[in-house]
């Protein structure tokens, strides 16, 4: 009982302690572009590319369902449907966008990273690299977290095209608010920060996502059961990290 | 010359290092052996620093390797070559790009010199047409025979085996030995195999020592381990008759 106290007040701390050893050591590793140059590349295609189809339909029925409900609960003679846009958008851009792309990409990218270097690790391919002389911290966590910063932000701006025109098309189509009331409402409260702000909420979320799993993964021990913890803990510990950062982020930007 | 001097080792409170003393010369075959888990494996991860020793000292031509820096200790690497246990190869590549790899990595040749080395390896290691082939698709023992190919492309100065015979069939093992002692004869590398087989040990080593209890208990050459009356050592000899049916 003692024991089990101990390892939940101290475990937390310990794995903040490797987390930010690991943190440093990749920074550190950045300035080696050649070690990771090409590695660089293929993780963009796996985070960014490969992501989009996923993200850009989730995106679509987040804005889709948005315009329903707001049409649902708004209905009354003495509200505008232009409210539906102006509530839509702003959803889009300020949250959905970020955090539907930021789930999406724990459970699809955060799980890949961390079973991919669990693998690694517990087959010996992460000592083998490093037996060769080269930096495996380099090699392989700088170009993933690299590309979950840069591509992120590429999938949100994606998010928010195809969620805004889901909703837009669904009220139109269904019903609930003709196209150009829809842009209307969208443009009265339009505020040029809205997207600056899902912009830096994507940088955090792309690196905690990547940075998060890498460190799950490259940390792994035991054979398959230890790779299917750290995958699982990969995903989890990226969601919930996800949704402190954005309330943190909301508190203290907007 | 690498040498090993009082090295201890403990993990969460057990200890698997006792004071390890080991001297390797220049150009010879060591042969690290003991029961399985008796600490042979994380002795050779502590010679190339991929561990780090609770005490004592490892020194490769002079060098201690856990005082210098990463990058200095990434420099001493490249001079070692390293068959791990399950052979570690990489997963996503083919076994042309795995041998291809350390060329590609850390030397400036074009691709049809590459291409020309990885060949080689292949072929040394008696694999020529296995080149596209992935990991996956290769035998435990074609395996280790591509991962010796990766680890000799740089043509190290030092070999570390990590039982490179360990889950083969004997005519494969033979293979393996015999690779090994090719490798040593031919390139004239140092080379360090850690395994518990006594078939292997009498094939390819010089030098043997018995790792016991965290500590080296017995050490000396193939003809002194052939006249030795030491019980622990004779015990380990003789269980290992009994497997291979001497």
């Amino acid at each position: 009982m003692l024991q089990y106290a101990k390892n939940l007040l101290f475990d937390p701390i310990q794995a903040l302690g490797r987390y930010s050893q690991l943190l440093f050591k990749a920074f550190g590793a950045v300035p080696e572009f050649n070690t990771y140059r090409k590695n660089l590349w293929e993780q963009m295609i796996h985070v960014g590319i490969d992501s989009m189809p996923i993200v850009m339909l989730a995106a679509a029925f987040s804005g889709a369902v948005t315009t329903v409900q707001t049409s649902y609960q708004l209905v009354s003679p003495l509200i505008p449907k232009s409210i539906i846009g102006s509530i839509v958008v702003p959803s889009m851009v300020l949250e959905l966008g970020a955090v539907v792309t930021g789930f999406i990409l724990a459970g699809r990218v955060g799980a890949r990273i961390a079973a991919e270097l669990g693998t690694m690790r517990v087959t010996e391919q992460i000592d083998a690299l490093e037996a060769m002389g080269l930096n495996s911290i380099g090699y392989l966590i700088v170009p993933r977290v690299l590309a979950g910063i840069v591509m992120f932000p590429v999938l949100y701006v994606a998010a928010c095209f195809v969620g805004i025109g889901g909703g837009m098309l669904v009220g139109h189509f269904g019903g609930f608010v003709p196209m150009g009331v829809f842009v209307d409402g969208a443009r009265e409260f339009f505020q040029p920060f809205d997207p600056i702000f899902g912009l830096i909420k994507c940088l955090v979320f792309g690196f905690i996502i990547t940075s998060v799993s890498c460190f799950k993964g490259y940390y792994t021990r035991g054979g398959a059961e230890g790779v299917g913890k750290a995958t699982t803990e990969a995903a989890v510990a990226s969601c919930v990290l996800l949704l402190f950062a954005d309330l943190i982020l909301a508190a203290t930007l907007l | 010359m690498i040498s090993v001097q009082n090295l201890y080792k403990s993990f969460g409170g057990k200890s698997v290092l006792n004071g390890i003393d080991l001297e390797i010369m220049e150009g010879e075959t060591l042969a690290i052996i003991g029961r399985s888990g008796s600490g042979k494996s994380v002795l050779m991860k502590h010679i190339i620093g991929l561990l780090q020793p609770d005490s004592g000292k490892i020194t490769v031509d002079g060098t201690d390797i856990n005082s210098v820096s990463y990058a200095d200790l990434r420099r001493i690497r490249q001079n070692f070559g390293v068959l791990f246990q399950g052979g570690a190869l990489f997963d996503s590549m083919s076994s042309f790009d795995n041998v291809a790899f350390p060329l590609r990595t850390f030397t400036t040749m074009s691709e049809k010199e590459i291409e020309n080395v990885v060949l080689g390896c292949l072929n040394m290691v008696e694999l020529p047409g296995v080149g596209t082939k992935m990991p996956a698709e290769l035998s435990g023992g074609m395996q280790k025979r591509v991962a010796l190919a990766r680890a000799v492309a740089l043509k190290p100065r030092y070999i570390l085996y990590d039982e490179p015979t360990s889950g083969l069939d004997p005519e494969t093992s033979n293979t393996i030995d015999e690779l090994i002692q090719n490798l040593a004869d031919q390139l004239n590398v140092t080379s360090i195999v850690v395994t518990h087989d006594m078939h292997s040990v009498l094939n390819i080593a010089d030098k043997a020592a018995l790792v016991h209890e965290g500590r080296i208990h017995w050490a000396g050459t193939i003809d002194e381990l052939h006249r030795s009356d030491d019980q622990i050592l004779r015990s380990f000899v003789k269980a290992n008759e009994y497997l291979i049916g001497k």
